[in-house]
């Protein structure tokens, strides 16, 4: 097991290098520079830019850049924001953790929302509720996140405040006005929490309900149904457990579509996190930070994959590495 | 020699689904004339297809929207209004408020409906040029690490580790820095994320087609390896790729919208269905309307065209179904 682990994780080094390479790539070849915003300034002399791009080390060759940038990231430093001059860890530090509550919170709401209803409607095939869900998971399935979100804007907080109702807060992470507390956090968090985690909740409803159908068709449940057992306890004690298990699989292989959605529901409710400054980053040349946010929803999106693989290894005994 | 072997690989296929019905009985001659009378594989599937209301329905709205988008001429002739011209004597009208413009106008006074027809146009032809390129490019990547194997497929496979390791998104707004404007270069933008999927379902396909009986026999009377593919292994694959491309069809028009939305993708003053979503941000107070149409649009196709493919699936690939 630590050998395939450490295996594991010696294999995520030239993923990632290769990541960062094309990504590094992308960002560069890219028309613009990040002193573009200088450029039609009459106050800054062309000597000034010149100054101010070698002092920011843009004028090497991308490939030589590259390696630049990779052994000062392997030693932590991911170098300043070409916008506002700040150190990117500084800008990453904020975000990061909004990005990752929502994340986590959504990815929570839609296993407690998929696994029972899922099941259940397993358990129910073909009844009213399997058929209705099933329209339900095809709904949301086909839904706009970004549409989604808006109609909960427009539904929670604009028509709510018209009717005088309690309404909920439009946007942001907190309220600005004193906000902050644990409570405000978690008002805010709703909205978002709930959009990202409705337009996954579907597909993993049927795939709970998929997985549960092949598991009620093997000879131990028949066995079982043969001992004598109730059916409550057949589905509780012997299918339950052996149709969630791939679940840990799913949900590793979910992370990137997980943060690619944040990135598209934190812009839909002005939630500052990761996505937000990746989106920031990238309409203003600003590379370094571009390239720090992109390289680290990959790592995550990576170790997610890993922590997956590994998980399902010791929840599932009959699975061997070697 | 190489047609003869064609054609007792088709039988083979062809006849295979067919055994359990019992009404071929024969082998040889006997089983050839039998499949010349029965239908063929697709016009089998073309019927299974047409018994299912749910897809019928689905074809009909699909058929429905792409009539609408693509006549956005005629719309625009009926309605006697045109997409880029606002009056801004009625800003912000809600449906069926004024004669003139049936779903209202938006914040400049432009009329919606004209826009949803033009916006359609352009967000129906990115996402099936984007399946179109990422067909051409996954399906060419696919089957050549499939079929040769060793060091080209590592080599390619490696690579789709590498994209599938960033959140598709972010991924899309790096590439569409590029491309910025036009439908062609938005669609090649999208078609570089969407390859990865379809070239995988290929390899593995191929992996398990080339060694069949048939392939060998091909072969044996040596058709070249060319010849092999294209006419040994496409035809078993093209299947497969149908139902992939109409269930993949909806995330590509997900994907497009949430490009425009976030102002990376189809720039003003022409209309998307994503762009519009992004022009109704700031007036959910004054017209929620403005928000809820271009939303309704997208949602309705993904949905109408999600259910197409599912009938697809459970018509062509009676294995795949539960």
């Amino acid at each position: 097991m630590t050998r395939y682990i450490i295996r594991r994780l010696l294999g995520m080094i030239p993923l990632l290098l290769g990541v960062s390479f094309m990504v590094f790539a992308l960002l560069n070849l890219v028309p613009g520079s990040p002193t573009d915003q200088f450029e039609f300034n009459p106050n800054i002399k062309p000597s000034d830019l010149e100054r101010i791009r070698e002092n920011l080390g843009l004028n090497a060759p991308w490939y030589q850049r590259y390696f630049i940038w990779l052994g000062n990231a392997l030693q932590g430093d991911l170098g300043i924001s070409f916008r506002n001059y700040v150190p990117v860890w500084t800008t990453i530090k904020s975000a990061l953790p909004n990005t990752l509550v929502l994340s986590l919170a959504a990815l929570l709401i839609s296993i407690v929302f998929a696994i029972p209803v899922g099941v259940l409607s397993a358990v129910k095939r073909n009844s009213v509720f399997d058929r209705v869900t099933n329209i339900f998971a095809t709904g949301f399935y086909s839904m706009p996140s970004i549409w989604l979100g808006m109609l909960m804007i427009i539904l929670f907080s604009v028509k709510f405040q018209q009717w005088g109702l309690p309404s909920m807060p439009v946007s942001g992470v907190k309220d600005l006005r004193g906000g902050g507390d644990i409570w405000d956090r978690i008002v805010h968090l709703v909205m978002p929490a709930m959009t990202l985690a409705l337009v996954s909740v579907a597909g993993w409803t049927r795939y709970i309900r998929s997985q549960m159908l092949e598991v009620v068709r093997q000879d131990y449940m028949r066995t079982a149904d043969a001992k004598g057992l109730t059916k409550r306890v057949t589905i509780q004690r012997h299918a339950f457990k052996n149709a969630v298990l791939p679940l840990v699989t799913l949900i590793g292989l979910d992370i990137p579509n997980l943060f690619g959605g944040a990135l598209i529901v934190e812009n839909v409710f002005g939630y500052r996190g990761i996505g937000q400054v990746t989106i920031e980053a990238l309409q203003s040349n600003d590379y370094s930070v571009a390239m720090a946010t992109v390289m680290m929803l990959a790592f995550l999106t990576v170790l997610g994959n890993l922590i997956a693989d590994v998980l399902y290894g010791v929840l599932d005994p009959r699975v061997r590495y070697d | 020699m190489s047609q003869q072997s064609t054609q007792t690989g088709q039988e083979i296929n062809e006849a295979a689904p067919e055994q359990p019905a019992g009404r071929t009985g024969g082998l040889g001659s006997e089983k050839r004339n039998v499949l010349k009378e029965s239908p063929g594989f697709y016009a089998r599937a073309w019927r299974k297809l047409r018994k299912d209301t749910l897809s019928m329905i689905a074809l009909v709205v699909t058929i429905i929207i792409v009539i609408f988008s693509f006549g956005a001429p005629v719309i625009a002739r009926l309605t006697g209004l045109d997409y880029m011209t606002g009056n801004y004597a009625a800003v912000l009208v809600g449906p069926f408020e004024n004669g003139e413009n049936i779903l209202g106008t938006d914040n400049n006074g432009r009329d919606i409906l004209t826009r949803l027809a033009y916006g359609g146009r352009i967000s129906m032809t990115v996402a099936s040029l984007s399946l179109i390129f990422s067909l051409a490019i996954g399906m060419t990547v696919g089957s050549v690490a499939g079929f040769f194997g060793g060091a080209i497929d590592s080599v390619l496979m490696r690579l789709v580790d590498v994209i599938l390791s960033i959140p598709g998104i972010t991924l899309l707004l790096l590439l569409s820095v590029w491309f910025r404007p036009g439908p062609i270069g938005l669609s090649f933008v999208i078609a570089a994320l969407g390859w990865t999927g379809v070239s995988r379902l290929i390899r593995g396909e191929v992996l398990s087609l080339k060694n069949r009986d048939y392939v060998d026999a091909a072969r044996v009377t040596g058709a070249s390896n060319r010849q092999i593919i294209t006419r040994h292994i496409f035809p078993n694959v093209i299947p497969i790729v149908l139902v992939w491309a109409s269930l993949s069809l909806p995330s590509l028009i997900l994907y497009e919208a949430a490009l425009s939305y976030l102002g990376f993708g189809v720039g003003i003053p022409n209309p998307s269905w994503g762009n519009m979503l992004d022009d109704s941000r700031s007036y959910f107070t004054q017209s929620w309307t403005f928000a809820f149409f271009p939303g309704f649009m997208i949602f309705i196709s993904a949905l109408a065209i999600n259910l197409l493919g599912n009938g697809l699936r459970d018509a062509l690939d009676p294995r795949l179904g539960e």
